[in-house]
């Protein structure tokens, strides 16, 4: 009743491609925005934008990149956590090593770092498809795990090789308190949201979805793989670097390559698979799925007021997720942005359904 | 209908926004409670937690600190450092008045929160080496103990051995180490002294978290080091004592920090671990007066945190004596703002610079020769760097005889240079006599 797009005649081109062709849409994405620019930082106290709004903000962002690499171009990858290690140290260098480099520079630095290790690391899927792929990648995540642990250079020679930076600024803005930093991040992937966005629904982006619907047929009419897979490799890794700067610089402030291990590789795999494989809300909702969710889980409890002890409870959310995750992928396999477009296209008819 | 479980996730998470942070109840000081009872490390973590939760259970039953009540939340890590910051996030904001962080990675991370929302850290025997230096690291205290002093005590240890110092001119000493910061932080000072006695240092780093070391000990039977130091935590420990017994590598010359030390670590390898020595911060079991006050408030009135044969283990004392420092300091802080008010992170890490454990205290609370007196200050964060050596028979920890202390004159300069070089990394200004006065 609410829902629907009569009446709404586009009457140009530009009109009928844009990103949200239904006004409601517009309204809704407009207000959304709105609430996390300028309700939220009013309204969120400082635990929420700490531990729950900037981690999933920057997770959201390399489930992004993955997306791209995974749900639109289809070549698996289990070196996510390493391709954000690459971008954190090389930002780490570039402000450790260049005096007044900015943060931005830094960032894009080391998400530009990221790009060469991801192409790199990219060039055997011109051989190999699917799990062999997975593995290949794998590689990189071991390889840059034993990088950072081991080539003192990488961490300035930080003789525990934990590395930590601080007075972390924007433009001449002090980036101290948790309401700064969290509109740095949603900036970032506002900015990163809408560029990728645009890149799936181009030439490129086409390009990449016929690679991974059938890369033989792609390549029979004209596109070239090599190319399609390794620029998928490089905005992917470029995101996924960007992605791994915030998550050292601004969320945890001193790290060491555990913060990127394997672990986080599989997590940002299953945000994907669990969001949606090949759309940029997925991404996002997988990231609110991941990151909220055990904390949720963690404190329900708490909240109402059972007494069950830590291990007991630490137990259940793994059990209870993992439970979960599988209830998700029965109902739904395309994943929660598939959920919700379906629930879109019922709230269009409601309340008549044929 | 595939609304439904959206629907439920919605709810999942506007709840998730609703409510956060009840406040703890009015005049009772609130601690948090890091811990890991899941994950690799679980079974080192999980008689650590007891004891510190024990503790506070036993203080509570004494009617409190002066008549403040304490209460408190444990929050699980898992070891992992992004879940620390999760927990602490979480916690501080119920007026927290200090954080044991329980890993030395989660402390790396708060070390840099830490000042900003003025909670002190406590890091008793680990964290930052250089965080002794009250100077620059205003709210840290690894108090009793770091991995400089560790490895500064190990090494004096080795000497004493052999008959003096210099006769480990030549020697081999291979490290072994967890290959993280934990890991780590020692090297520097092993550097020092190796190059002040003229012994080869062999590092030999084991990859997190430690179940996997065949080629680590494969390289230790080759190069035959006339000793071995084990800097390990959780499961790398006995996996690294299963693998000396196969290697044929002697136990009595394998020596563990005091991370390494534990009842967990040697269960499993039995009398086979016969021999092996590592550091002790703490002595084990209940035959001190403070331990049988615990095992008869605490757990003979049913609230135990855990089984009751766990008491006085070796990491379950550890876990007490943190509690036992934070409501010291606690306790010293109500001295100077206010006998029976619930202190401020602020007013608590006041109490924790000026603590003053002596003889008479350590008498009063039932630790009479179980640990040194502890007395901290301005520029010393650490208060006693006394450590013994302790020895498995196969059974049970026996407690060498000798008392060690970390050399001052080896470690200060280092200390100082790293201090100074975190400061200036991070723009810092060494805290002037008027701050400490503060």
């Amino acid at each position: 009743m609410l829902y629907r797009e009569n009446g709404q005649f586009k009457t140009s081109y530009a009109a009928d491609q844009q990103i949200f062709p239904i006004l409601q849409d517009r309204w809704a994405i407009g207000l959304l925005l709105l609430a996390a620019f300028v309700a939220m930082p009013m309204l969120g106290s400082e635990y929420f934008f700490r531990a729950i709004l900037i981690p999933f903000l920057i997770l959201a962002l390399a489930a992004l990149g993955l997306n791209i690499l995974v749900g639109y171009c289809g070549q698996i990858s289990l070196g996510t956590g390493a391709f954000m290690a690459v971008g954190a140290y090389a930002a780490y260098n570039f402000m450790v090593r260049i005096d007044g480099m900015p943060l931005i520079g830094a960032m894009l630095l080391g998400g530009l770092s990221a790009t060469v290790i991801g192409v790199l690391f990219g060039i055997p899927s011109l051989r190999i498809k699917g799990l062999y792929l997975a593995v290949a990648t794998l590689a990189a995540q071991f390889f840059t795990d034993w990088a950072f642990l081991r080539i003192g250079w990488f961490t300035n020679n930080s003789t525990s090789g934990s590395v930590s930076v601080g007075n972390l600024s924007v433009f001449g803005i002090a980036l101290d308190s948790p309401v700064s930093k969290y509109l740095f991040c949603l900036s970032v992937v506002c900015v990163f949201a809408l560029m990728a966005k645009n890149l799936t629904r181009s030439a490129i982006g086409r390009q990449w979805m016929a690679i991974r619907d059938m890369d033989v047929a792609a390549a029979v009419i004209g596109i070239r793989p090599v190319y399609a897979k390794l620029t998928a490799f490089a905005v992917s890794s470029f995101i996924v670097g960007v992605a791994g700067v915030l998550w050292a610089f601004v969320h945890l402030g001193a790290w060491e390559p555990a913060a990127f291990s394997i672990d986080r590789s599989f997590q940002l795999l299953f945000m994907v698979i669990i969001g949606g494989l090949g759309s940029i809300s997925g991404a996002f909702l997988g990231a609110a799925f991941m990151v909220l969710l055990p904390v949720v889980l963690d404190q329900m409890p708490h909240w109402l007021g059972i007494p069950i002890s830590t291990a007991t409870v630490s137990h259940l959310v793994h059990m209870i997720f993992g439970a979960l995750i599988v209830f998700f992928l029965i109902v739904e396999p395309h994943g929660l942005a598939k959920l919700w477009s379906v629930g879109k296209q019922k709230m269009r008819l409601w309340p008549f359904p044929h | 209908m595939k609304l439904k479980p959206l629907a439920l996730a919605a709810t999942l998470v506007t709840l998730g926004a609703a409510s956060f942070a009840t406040p703890a109840m009015a005049q009772e000081q609130y601690i948090p409670l890091l811990s890991y009872r899941t994950g690799a490390y679980a079974p080192n973590g999980i008689p650590w937690a007891n004891g510190k939760q024990d503790y506070v259970k036993y203080i509570n039953a004494n009617g409190g600190i002066n008549g403040v009540k304490i209460a408190f939340d444990e929050c699980e890590t898992g070891y992992a450092t992004d879940k620390g910051v999760e927990c602490y996030e979480r916690l501080k904001g119920k007026g927290a008045a200090v954080f044991d962080p329980q890993a030395t990675g989660i402390t790396f991370a708060l070390t840099d929160k830490a000042p900003v929302d003025k909670v002190p850290l406590i890091t008793l025997g680990y964290g930052l080496a250089a965080s002794q230096d009250g100077g620059v690291f205003k709210w840290n205290f690894p108090l009793m103990g770091s991995y400089w002093t560790a490895a500064d005590i190990l090494i004096q240890h080795l000497g004493k051995k052999e008959g003096g110092l210099d006769k480990l001119k030549g020697k081999k000493i291979a490290l072994v180490y967890h290959d993280s910061p934990f890991g780590k932080e020692p090297i520097p000072a092993l550097q020092k002294r190796a190059q002040m006695h003229g012994f080869d240092l062999n590092l030999l780093p084991v990859t997190a978290p430690g179940v996997e070391q065949k080629a680590t000990w494969l390289q230790v039977r080759r190069d035959r080091p006339d000793y071995v130091l084990l800097w390990g935590w959780g499961v790398m420990n006995s996996t690294a004592l299963k693998e000396a017994v196969a290697t044929g590598f002697p136990r009595e010359k394998l020596f563990g920090v005091w991370w390494a030390g534990a009842e967990p670590d040697v269960k499993d390898v039995g009398a086979n671990a016969k021999g092996y020595s590592a550091l002790a911060l703490n002595p084990n079991g209940t035959g001190y007066p403070l331990m049988q006050d615990i095992l008869k408030k605490v757990h003979d009135a049913g609230q135990g945190s855990g089984p009751r044969d766990e008491v006085g283990s070796v990491l379950y004392t550890r876990g007490m004596l943190i509690s036992m420092l934070s409501v010291e300091a606690i306790r010293t802080a109500q001295e100077k703002f206010g006998k029976g008010k619930v202190m401020t992170g602020e007013q608590v890490r006041w109490g924790f610079e000026n603590l003053n454990i002596d003889d008479k205290r350590l008498a009063e609370l039932g630790l009479k020769d179980v640990i040194r007196p502890i007395k901290t200050s301005c520029e010393d964060h650490m208060g006693s760097s006394w450590a013994r050596i302790h020895q498995w028979d196969g059974g049970k920890w026996v407690m060498g005889a000798d008392w060690y202390e970390a050399d001052k004159s080896v470690l200060d300069p280092l200390i100082k240079e790293a201090a100074d070089r975190y400061a200036a990394e991070k723009q810092i200004k060494r805290r002037d006599a008027a701050d400490c006065q503060s």
